[in-house]
């Protein structure tokens, strides 16, 4: 398999593009399926393709006379030598999307915050059979009240954040609620800006208190309110939130070998 | 220590001693009874606890940035490394949430494997909890019962995957291994040997006086702070609320067997005891009826070998040993996932000690981090 055979060190920021992690290296069993089509097809010979993905690499092959014209898309993999950089942007377009969509969610409590709060309930779908709102994040404390109190989700089971730091709002709170009297699950989402204090759910549900110290730990967003918002995991004088998609993984280690052992890196 | 006891508020006001000096006592990270490295900061009143304060996250090694840096199939095996005590629970909550992401399932002889080993790591995992937590009570006769008869367990895992404590031994799709020769003859034998092994567990505490007086009515913790703390697992039914993923929510194969969820009264020590023990017994039921039923076919399901989800987000938890183990994994339609989330049951359940052990003695919080049956790999992640 290819996880016990590959060294993952290239760690790029996995945000900018959805990159290979290991593009130059020929022979890997699990990266075969998608590259290995690729050149046989540069060199215009796709009867031969192996049919590793049939229907989708059909369709791959039909559209890739035009391809080779025009190299100069790919993303990320600038550098990288001529042959594997034009195999890429043909691997991508057969392996994007085919997957279902989001299906709009209709039921009376979803009418039944509609009527009451409005245009703050953005979206209310269903993906893959799991409901979720997105919220405007002004009304996230009284929405979060109303699902405990009138619709039932008296259990919290998660409170956790996305970084996207490419949009204007860069962080997505995620409530994760379950209902013992509906046996149901919903997702709570909002987007909140960086900087934005999200309000404290540790009044609703204690168990919001520790979940949330650590997205504060993670991500540095800030609840008013919360009892004892500081540091979860990481230790008290810890710089930067991890899980934040441009916090440098090799910096923090770089910074401490210097520091403790006196020598460049320990990388 | 003293620039922390601003955070360690009272609400249990001390009427029996006299003029008694609060004091701070710090237990651990370095603490047999803390099972790994958890720290606690007790107040206490001589020997009253008066508050609690965890320090975690010594064991904290970044699981999830991991992940984002992971193709999916790589990720796989470090999920392992959390509850380290019930690692084929990890693999299977994560593999499943894969394959919702995939919308894809993995067929069914691979869903009858996983469930069978599943359980075996229930029971293993219940062992250790009852071993240790027993040892810290002062009982040690148990813990040596229960890692013999874990062993078996381990044997199983061993000539299933090679591999003993952390498995790998699911992928995304199903499994990579069929099951060995003589591996239905094994479960059978491990369930037939291990019943009367659990009666003699029984003997050995049920009734015993010491153990009764230990954990009858300490730390307990009714069901609406367990809802309200998010408590999850055997905690949450010893306080009688009868919930259980595999029942509420069932995945894989389920809902073809026949279990009872058993729960407690009181929500006591003594109860999450009794829970645990009849969990076993009822784990072995299932191990049975999957070992009966086992069908034939593919053991994986047709899934790409370069894993790519298409852009959206799912949650999706199980049952394990110690509680409700959720994943929310987003993909943004590459190899590696965006952001996966672990939601683990140690963790949130943790968070219950402090209010569990406000008035009790010392030597009783030693009882209740061992009846929360947490693993600091998981806590900490």
């Amino acid at each position: 398999m290819p996880e016990e055979t590959k060294d993952p060190t290239p760690v790029l920021p996995q945000s900018s593009a959805p990159t290979n992690p290991q593009p130059g290296k020929a022979g890997d069993a699990g990266a075969s399926a998608s590259p290995s089509v690729t050149p046989a097809a540069a060199g215009n010979s796709e009867a031969s393709a192996p049919t590793s993905t049939a229907p989708a690499a059909k369709s791959e092959a039909a559209a890739k006379p035009a391809e080779p014209a025009k190299p100069a898309t790919p993303a990320a993999t600038g550098e990288k030598p001529a042959a594997p950089a034009a195999a890429k942007p043909v691997a991508k377009p057969a392996a994007k999307p085919e997957g279902p969509k989001p299906e709009p969610w209709d039921s009376t409590l979803v009418s039944r915050l509609r009527s009451q709060y409005g245009s703050g309930i953005a979206e209310a779908s269903t993906y893959l059979g799991q409901k979720y709102l997105v919220l405007d994040s002004t009304i996230l404390y009284e929405i979060l009240l109303h699902m405990r109190n009138d619709e039932l989700f008296d259990y919290c089971v998660d409170i956790t954040a996305v970084h996207y730091p490419k949009r204007e709002a860069q962080f997505e709170i995620i409530y994760v609620l379950y209902s013992f009297h509906h046996n149901d699950r919903v997702r709570i989402k909002a987007q909140i800006k960086d900087g934005d204090h999200v309000p404290t759910a540790v009044g609703i549900w204690e168990t919001a208190n520790w979940l949330e110290r650590e997205v504060y730990d993670m991500f540095g967003i800030v609840f008013d309110g919360h009892p004892d918002l500081k540091r979860i995991l990481m230790p008290d004088g810890w710089k930067g939130h991890p899980l934040r998609k441009d916090y440098p993984i090799l910096q923090q280690d770089q910074e401490w070998v210097k520091i403790n052992l006196g020598i460049e890196s320990g990388q | 220590m003293s620039e922390r006891t601003d955070y360690l508020d009272l609400d249990t006001k001390d009427e029996t001693f006299l003029d008694a000096n609060e004091i701070v006592l710090n237990m651990g990270p370095q603490h047999p009874s803390t099972h790994g490295v958890l720290r606690v900061i007790l107040k206490l009143d001589g020997e009253k606890v008066l508050g609690t304060e965890c320090i975690i996250g010594y064991l904290h090694r970044g699981v999830e940035k991991i992940g984002e840096n992971r193709t999916y199939a790589m990720f796989n095996p470090y999920v392992d490394r959390m509850d380290y005590v019930a690692s084929v629970s990890n693999g299977l909550g994560y593999c499943e949430a894969v394959e919702k992401l995939l919308n894809a399932e993995a067929p069914p002889r691979a869903q009858y494997i996983r469930v069978i080993l599943t359980e075996l790591c229930r029971i293993a995992s219940h062992q250790v909890w009852l071993g240790t937590h027993a040892l810290d009570i002062g009982a040690l006769t148990p813990l040596f019962y229960c890692f013999r008869d874990r062993e078996e367990i381990l044997k199983i895992f061993e000539k299933y995957c090679g591999a003993r404590l952390t498995t790998h031994s699911f992928r995304i799709g199903g499994c990579t291994y069929e099951a060995y020769d003589g591996f239905e003859q094994d479960c059978n034998k491990f369930c037939t040997a291990f019943l009367p092994k659990l009666d003699e567990y029984e003997e050995l505490l049920t009734t015993n006086r010491i153990w009764v007086r230990r954990t009858k009515g300490v730390g307990i913790l009714n069901p609406e702070d367990c809802i309200a703390l998010g408590v999850t697992g055997p905690v949450l039914r010893a306080a009688g609320v009868k919930w259980d993923l595999r029942k509420a929510q069932p995945y894989e194969a389920y809902k073809n067997f026949d279990f009872e969820i058993p729960t407690g009264l009181n929500g006591d020590t003594y109860d999450r005891y009794l829970v645990r023990i009849e969990e076993m017994r009822q784990s072995v039921r299932i191990i049975r009826q999957a070992v009966d039923g086992l069908p034939q076919g593919p053991i994986m399901a047709k899934v790409p070998k370069v894993i790519k989800p298409a852009v959206g987000e799912i949650y999706h938890s199980i049952e394990a040993p110690k509680g409700e183990l959720g994943y929310f994994i987003v993909s943004d339609g590459s190899t590696q996932p965006y952001r996966v989330r672990v939601r683990p049951p140690s963790f949130v359940n943790l968070q219950a000690l402090d209010k569990m052990v406000r008035g009790l003695l010392i030597a009783d919080v030693v009882a209740v981090i061992g009846t929360l049956d947490i693993v600091l790999g998981e806590v900490d992640r």
